[in-house]
């Protein structure tokens, strides 16, 4: 007789259970988006009247087969520019900057230049609170003509100080955009 | 069976036949009425003879004749007690009212035995034809401060898929993950196991035994065993008066943690019985023979409450088990894109290289799991066992990663998987050479991604509904062969919610043509939101043969036809799985998985030379494996795509154990096991798939001198040549060159050697206490492993001196 009733009791709970996890259905139908997304780099050089900004955008994430490559202009052989990069999140509105977070934890972050455009010298302007580069605000030279590449990566927790080879400073690779750039 | 009835009844008539039925005393002449009765075998109705009948109130003896008949003449009008004894069966106690002539069936139950604890080997197993092994709690103690799958690896054809030396995955012959069913207190573990780094959340300490069962007899728990399955099993109590309970506590050079686990049990006569257990476990950094790990310790507390009552005609048990654990990541292990990766492959050494810390820092897993269960059967009689089991199951899971800014403490993944099932089984056993077990399951599952990661989930809500029916036939050929035969219907729905970007839905994947009745018609910015549905039927079916030849010689042969349906993340992944540095992509296409396994064993069961020769072959078609497509570049750069597909598969291969005695004081054991695994589709060897390994070690035991051990082992896995090659090239900006990226070739060969002692002595008046100081990889030799996932990153461990304590009052 125990038994049976610990039979009846056991599909009692089955079926409560039931119901009671199906009345609970529907929770939370409002999915999360992508909130540490990265849809667009802007890296604006200037020189006084001279202005040249790059800027890659994709707003759906994922794949940059739909991503667009911006870039203003030429830049100016022999001259030096004040760089600054700035990263938005275009997809919440109004866009985040992105840039802000990484300013606000400077020490676990950095920017990394290069180009392979022969005489294109990109050095970081501005230092976190331990002395070492972030690579937010940057100094870019240019030397003689030529074409070419000009990739910007920003590392997480990279190794800081480094050589300034962000091979070498290890770390994750939150951002890494290269541009075909030209100088004359 | 009968030989023991026969027995029963010769001893016990031979012992009460000097009581004789004339001694019943005349009382007044109202006493004339008589008690008749027949005492019968509960099991199978067969009279019991000899069975002696006590009449309490009289003092009067009589005991039952050839047809299990006894009768007390003259009795008065009155109540008595009745009590019926017969050898090796419970005694049973009646009362009864006199007041007219009765003539009684009374049923006795000469099983005792299988009440009490598990004795003989043979006996115990799930089933006489099944080829499995098992660990006994003596090789479970040694693993009390390591995992599951650590302890399962002792045993040949046993493997683990790691992350780290924490998380640890068993796999049999190759297989893990879905593929591999856990039973744990009779309850099948549901704990998101379809995830590579997503280990058992298994105390190994609330265990008794494990049973690893590489056969096909696993029908009753469920049709999609292709690799085996494991069985977790409970200790069953003695019915007597008594409490007791144990101890143990370990301490590790290497991590400088252990753990302390306790358990108490408290036995009744009644039947009764309850236990409870805890154990807590806290590691640090772990190291390598070079470097600390920096972030790779944990942190786990687990209890379990029993409680039951047990006798052999009805019974019942409650069972509840907590195990939250807290898993640091190698904080080296944490990379962005294929740069990264070959970064890390590259230097040899992890990034990151800190100063010992118990500190769990990101990336981390941290799990929490709720198992909970009530079981009641009753036997009915010249029937059966009926049993009806609900259990309930809570699995929250969150990953953590190094996030920026408000997001830090906030986890990448968080979902919660809820699970319940009720289970009927009714074990037919009131035939002779016959024993025929059915059943009936019915399960609800739910998953929840929890909302407020801020990334969209990798596995979405889905719900999903199973439904069973089975029935496994054993039948006794003859004394010494058994035949054992099984067939499973399997119903499963599965109904999930689900955003793609449209773009994905509509071209990669071309979903809007092969499932359009999966839209939804709801369209927000790129996302589309779908509501896949899909419906299985399985069948699958086992056969077994076992048969005895002389000196314990036994010949298992198994074949098993096992049927899986794709899991949720080989359908619905879909994303950038950040420890992996990989995007990973299920399919809504994925279709079951059907495996055709032929397992033989050849066995001798001896203390003097034991061996079990067994070898295997898997047919798998619809194989789904996780394997790199190509390369996908993102704002982070270049990330390779794996992705779940379909292929035919075979794997194949024998496992070998040996023991000798070699001499007065000295065990020898060996093994080996060989695999190989092919895609038969692609022609190429299979990923992830287990190298041939061998192990031997010599014991010294001696019983007089506080049964001291001393054992010797040794382990060789040598290097896989058996890979499929999936290297790749991809462009680095920095360096303006393609730069090779090898994920696929494999780590050489190794060989460690473990160091084991163990003594025992009194402690307390009645207590005993067991020493043991054991030496893992004794030659501190640096090696890395295949099957660890986190073997592009850092070294496996290093030496470590272990010190263990166990008491038992």
């Amino acid at each position: 007789m125990k038994t049976l009733h610990s039979i009846k009791l056991i599909a009692l709970l089955f079926i409560s259970s039931i119901l009671l996890s199906s009345c609970s259905d529907n929770h939370d139908d409002d999915h999360d988006h992508e909130e540490e997304l990265i849809t667009t780099v802007t890296y604006t050089l200037s020189n006084g009247a001279d202005i040249v900004t790059l800027k890659f955008q994709d707003l759906t994430g994922g794949s940059i087969e739909d991503a667009t490559y911006d870039v203003s202009g030429p830049l100016t052989a022999n001259t030096t520019y004040t760089g600054s990069v700035q990263l938005l999140n275009e997809t919440e509105s109004p866009a985040e900057d992105i840039t802000e977070e990484v300013q606000e934890e400077a020490d676990e972050h950095e920017f990394f230049y290069a180009s392979s455009v022969a005489g294109v010298s990109i050095t970081k302007t501005d230092m976190d609170s331990n002395g070492n580069p972030i690579g937010i605000g940057t100094a870019l030279t240019a030397g003689n003509a030529g074409t070419g590449t000009l990739t910007i990566i920003l590392k997480h927790e990279p190794t800081k100080p480094n050589n300034g080879s962000s091979d070498e400073a290890g770390g994750s690779t939150d951002v890494e955009v290269t541009f075909s750039i030209e100088v004359q | 069976m009968t030989l023991k009835i026969f027995l029963c009844a010769l001893f016990c008539g031979f012992f009460f036949s000097s009581y004789t039925q004339e001694s019943l005393p005349k009382t007044a002449q109202d006493c004339e009425f008589t008690f008749r009765g027949r005492i019968t075998d509960f099991h199978d109705s067969t009279p019991i003879i000899g069975a002696s009948l006590y009449l309490e109130n009289l003092n009067t003896y009589t005991i039952s004749d050839v047809e299990g008949v006894f009768v007390f003449k003259n009795l008065c009008k009155d109540k008595y007690i009745l009590e019926i004894n017969h050898i090796s069966c419970e005694t049973k106690r009646i009362t009864i009212n006199l007041d007219k002539n009765i003539n009684k069936q009374i049923f006795l139950e000469h099983h005792l035995n299988e009440l009490n604890e598990i004795i003989v080997k043979t006996t115990s197993k799930s089933a006489k034809t099944s080829i499995e092994q098992s660990i006994k709690k003596a090789t479970i103690d040694n693993f009390s401060d390591k995992s599951l799958g650590d302890a399962l690896k002792t045993l040949s054809g046993v493997s683990s898929l790691n992350t780290g030396n924490s998380i640890v995955k068993p796999m049999i012959h190759g297989l893990h993950s879905s593929r591999l069913l856990i039973i744990n207190n009779n309850v099948r573990m549901f704990d998101q196991e379809w995830g590579d780094e997503h280990a058992p959340n298994i105390d190994i300490n609330s265990s008794e035994r494990i049973d690893v069962i590489k056969g096909a007899n696993t029908l009753k728990f469920g049709s999609d065993a292709i690799g085996g399955l494991i069985l977790i099993r409970p200790k069953k109590y003695a019915v007597i008066d008594s409490i007791f309970g144990s101890t143990i506590t370990s301490f590790n050079s290497n991590g400088l943690g252990g753990n302390i686990n306790s358990e108490i049990v408290k036995t009744y006569k009644s039947g009764l019985y309850s236990k409870i257990q805890a154990n807590y476990k806290q590691f640090g950094d772990f190291s390598t023979p070079d470097y600390s790990l920096t972030n790779s310790g944990l942190k786990n507390i687990n209890t379990s409450f029993k409680i039951g009552y047990n006798s052999y005609e009805k019974g019942f048990n409650a069972y509840y088990s907590f195990v939250s654990n807290e898993i640091a990541i190698l904080q080296s292990s944490h990379i962005g894109n294929v740069n990264d990766l070959v970064n890390a492959i590259n230097n040899k050494e992890p990034r990151v290289i800190e100063d010992f810390s118990y500190n769990i820092d990101f990336p981390k897993q941290s799990i929490l799991h709720h198992l909970g269960k009530i079981e009641a059967y009753k036997r009915f009689k010249s029937l059966g066992k009926l049993s009806v089991q609900y259990d309930l199951q809570i699995n929250r899971r969150k990953e953590f990663d190094l996030r920026r800014g408000d997001l830090k403490d906030t986890p990448v993944i968080d979902l919660r998987l809820f699970t319940n099932s009720i289970q009927t089984d009714l074990e037919i056993d009131a035939f002779d050479n016959l024993k025929i077990n059915s059943g009936l399951l019915a399960r609800y599952q739910q998953n929840d991604a929890v909302s407020g990661t801020g990334t969209s989930p990798l596995i979405p809500d889905f719900d999903k509904y199973d439904a069973a029916i089975y029935s496994i036939v054993n039948y006794n050929l003859s004394a010494t062969s058994e035949l054992s035969a099984g067939i499973r219907y399997d119903f499963s729905k599965i109904n999930a919610k689900k955003r793609y970007n449209i773009s994905d839905w509509e071209e990669t994947y071309n979903y809007d043509e092969i499932f359009p009745e999966f839209e939804t018609g709801n369209v927000d910015g790129t996302r589309i939101s779908t509501n896949p549905k899909f419906t299985f039927h399985n069948i699958s079916a086992s056969l077994g043969y076992s048969t005895l030849f002389k000196n314990d010689v036994a010949l298992l042969v198994n074949y098993g036809l096992a049927t899986r349906v794709p899991n949720p993340s080989e359908l619905f992944s879909d994303g950038l799985h950040h420890s992996a540095a990989r995007i990973e992509t299920g399919l809504l296409t994925m279709n079951k998985e059907v495996a055709n396994k032929f397992v033989i064993s050849l066995e001798r069961n001896n203390n003097d030379f034991g061996f079990i020769i067994s070898p295997y072959f898997k047919q798998i078609d619809g194989f789904i494996q996780l394997v790199p497509v190509g390369i996908t570049t993102t704002i982070r750069g270049a990330f390779p795509v794996w992705e779940y597909n379909q292929i035919n598969a075979q794997i194949f291969g024998v496992d070998i154990d040996l023991s000798k005695k070699i001499a007065d004081k000295f065990d020898y054991q060996g093994s080996l096991s060989l695999l190989r695994g092919n895609n038969l589709t692609d022609d190429i060897p299979l990923i992830h798939m287990p190298s041939a390994n061998f192990s031997n070690s010599i014991t010294y035991r001696n019983e007089n001198l506080n049964q001291l051990s001393i054992r010797l082992e040794h382990r060789t896995v040598l290097q896989q040549n058996q890979y499929p090659n999936y290297n790749f090239y991809t462009f680095n900006a920095i360096l303006q060159e393609d730069v090779f990226v090898d994920i696929s070739t494999t780590p050489p060969s190794y060989s460690l050697f473990n160091l084991s002692t163990s003594a025992i002595f009194k402690a307390f008046n009645k207590g005993k206490l067991k020493l043991e100081f054991n030496i893992e990889n004794l030659f501190n030799v640096t090696y890395r492993e295949n099957l660890n996932r986190l073997r592009y990153f850092a070294d496996e461990l290093g030496r470590n001196f272990n010190l263990k304590i166990k008491i038992n009052y």
